[in-house]
């Protein structure tokens, strides 16, 4: 060991260049930011001159304009309340859903240790399912669609940890319980749908169930980025402590994570922000598990980077899939979950393939 | 600077696995935790870093109660290296070194030039510089063992937790990283398998047996042959070596008669393969030279039984000849 010291501070120089080699690849966090506002400001724009009514970018780039107070230019009104009234606030549900559903697979991946791991996987949407069908089907309480599934999403939270605590089984407990309440809720919403809905309100949930942005409103725009906003913000604080979950939670431990309570608290952050998006746009399969493989693949793994950069990547990736979903079977929109699905499973065989390439 | 375990108990369900057990270690010692698997060694050291709580008893680091003690303060001073930590994560060593630095950044802060610096210096300790930049994935078992103990070391420790380091590890590098070890200025705890090794780099060894402990002491008071066959069941010679250091050298074990093949009529070809290996074994197997030409006569000496060679040959060999004679032919 003492030559190793010699070798190592008579050649200081070849081995720092090769250490410092995986980092060039990487962008500078600050371009990074600065083209990401750019492209997904330019996705909204683009996305919202899509669709049955023919809107050019000027337009939308005045519509805009003239709302943010920045401009006074004499647009048509039936073009304002298209773009203003329905395909940017779409959008930008849509930017939200990606960033979001894309930071709580994030979290949960490195959580849980476990790279399959989906926003989806503590028994959130499936719960969120059987509310919104409770609400919708048998008519409980006044509290709507997305109230009914918010209430469902937390419920079966709820139970998932409650059974993951009665298990003490650690991390591997936490995904069995959230197995066993997914399949309790996607049963009882089975249930329900076949022994009380008619066929149009089982078509019009299933609908729903499957990711939707239909109808969306200024109000569900505020309500899902002050929840992606949260999350972001409380995610980028934890962000060492995630790193340090990378070989398990004995060392996590060890390294002065106080883990117990790190684990509850983002359990809890990613049961609310997947409760509330969900509840706005109904299940949306795939991009939670697919976007933060990407992001991990376009910075590496810290998560000083792959925070921002999942929610920078998924925005501007669920703002095309919708946008394409819209437009490919117009005049009937496509659920956007199928979507992302048709889209998601692809690229990430691809990342698959290549992962097994490299190693 | 001090970490003490005062009469620490610990139940996982009716088995008591840590039993009562007192560890003082002087500052800047080693300590060398022994006993045959299962006898609480790990379980041990995750009550010593705060892993696990103790059911009675009580760590005491600086005097001070470590599960009352926050995890980020006990972790700029406890540093821990359990067995099998494995990781998905597509991390270089330089990665694993740096999660050493957790405890001593900022939840929002970035790397100092110290964290730096130390990251820089610690795989050059344990023999890893030239891998720094090479992913986890890539390393042997060794290495990755080297790269956790190089994590620990930047965590800048004032005691060292080890369970097993040397495992995985050739000769040289469990050589290495236990001088390494020892000569650091920091209390090192460690769990160990191999006695020889305890013998020469620990200042102390403690051997527990059912998560007790059964002796403590300077290495030569505690590895005697009478503990060794009380603790683990085996037989030893216990001396001290030509460079003046302890060594064990383990007797082997008297095991149950292994019973003879069942000779079946069928099988002519199996039975014709053991005669050969029994024969060949046997020759090879004769301590003095006599006995290999005794049976080497006796087996061409078809025609003189009577030679004068045969006396010398053990009862049991001849009577393995015929059978061999008869195939010759």
């Amino acid at each position: 060991m003492a030559r190793a010291r010699e070798r190592a501070l008579s050649a200081p120089a070849p081995a720092r260049a090769r250490e410092r080699a995986p980092q060039r690849r990487r962008v500078h966090p600050a371009v990074l930011l600065a083209g990401s506002v750019v492209a997904l400001v330019l996705s909204v724009g683009v996305a919202a001159t899509l669709g049955a009514a023919d809107v050019s970018l000027v337009n939308v780039r005045d519509v805009l304009l003239n709302h943010l107070g920045l401009a006074n230019v004499p647009v048509r009104v039936s073009e304002d309340a298209i773009v203003w009234q329905d395909r940017v606030p779409r959008a930008l549900v849509a930017a939200a859903a990606g960033a979001g559903l894309g930071l709580c697979g994030l979290v949960l991946q490195s959580l849980l240790r476990n790279p399959l791991a989906d926003p989806f996987v503590l028994g959130v949407s499936s719960g969120a399912s059987t509310g919104a069908v409770a609400v919708a089907v048998l008519g409980v309480g006044g509290i709507g669609l997305s109230g009914g599934a918010f209430a469902g999403a937390c419920l079966a939270f709820a139970l998932t940890l409650a059974l993951a605590r009665a298990t003490r089984g650690g991390t591997a407990g936490i995904l069995l319980a959230g197995l066993a309440g997914t399949h309790l809720f996607s049963a009882l919403t089975s249930l329900v749908v076949f022994a009380v809905a008619d066929s149009d309100e089982t078509r019009g949930v299933m609908f729903w169930l499957l990711g939707s942005l239909e109808g969306v409103r200024w109000d569900d725009v505020v309500l899902c980025w002050a929840v992606v906003a949260v999350g972001a913000a409380v995610c980028l604080g934890y962000a060492g402590r995630l790193d340090a979950f990378a070989f398990g939670e004995d060392i996590a431990s060890s390294l002065g994570i106080p883990v117990a309570r790190t684990r509850a608290v983002l359990l809890l952050l990613t049961a609310l922000v997947t409760a509330t998006l969900v509840s706005v746009t109904g299940a949306v399969g795939f991009v939670g598990l697919v976007l933060p493989h990407v992001a991990r693949l376009l910075v590496g793994h810290a998560h000083t980077r792959t925070v921002p950069a999942t929610i920078v990547v998924g925005a501007v990736a669920m703002v095309w899939v919708d946008a394409a979903s819209r437009v490919a079977f117009a005049p009937t929109p496509l659920p956007v979950g199928v979507g992302t699905a048709l889209v998601g499973v692809p690229v990430f065989a691809l990342l698959l393939v290549r992962r097994g390439r490299a190693s | 600077m001090t970490l003490h375990a005062d009469g620490l108990t610990w139940r996982r369900g009716t088995r008591v696995v840590v039993d009562g057990v007192s560890l003082r270690p002087e500052p800047g010692s080693t300590v060398g935790l022994l006993g045959p698997n299962g006898s609480g060694k790990s379980s041990l050291l995750r009550l010593l870093h705060g892993a696990a709580r103790p059911d009675a008893g009580t760590v005491l680091l600086d005097g001070r109660d470590l599960q009352r003690t926050p995890r980020r303060e006990v972790a700029r001073r406890v540093a821990t290296v359990t067995q099998h930590a494995e990781t998905d994560v597509d991390l270089s060593v330089r990665d694993v070194v740096r999660l050493g630095r957790t405890p001593h950044r900022r939840p929002l802060g970035g790397p100092g030039p110290r964290d730096e610096a130390v990251v820089d210096a610690a795989p050059a300790q344990v023999d890893l510089s030239a891998k720094a930049s090479h992913s986890w994935h890539t390393l042997s078992g060794g290495e990755r063992q080297r790269a956790h103990i190089a994590r620990a070391l930047a965590q800048e420790p004032a005691e060292l937790l080890l369970d097993e380091p040397t495992n995985h590890l050739d000769v040289r590098h469990q050589l290495e990283l236990l001088a390494l070890v020892a000569a650091l200025p920091v209390t090192s705890v460690i769990a160990l398998h191999d006695l020889n090794l305890a013998a020469t780099f620990c200042d102390v060894l403690v051997v527990l047996r059912a998560g007790a402990v059964v002796a403590a002491g300077p290495p030569r008071d505690v590895l005697t042959p009478e503990l060794l066959r009380d603790v683990y069941g085996v037989e030893a010679h216990v001396a001290t070596g030509p460079h003046g250091r302890l060594t064990v050298t383990f007797l082997p074990p008297v095991l149950p008669p292994v019973l003879p093949p069942v000779q079946t009529p069928g099988r002519a070809l199996g039975q014709a393969w053991t005669g050969a290996g029994e024969s060949r074994r046997d020759s090879v197997a004769s301590p003095a030279p006599e006995a290999g030409v005794s049976t080497a006569s006796s087996t061409h000496g078809e025609a003189a039984p009577g030679s004068s060679t045969a006396p010398t040959t053990a009862e049991p060999r001849s009577t393995a000849t015929p059978p061999k004679e008869a195939r010759t032919p």
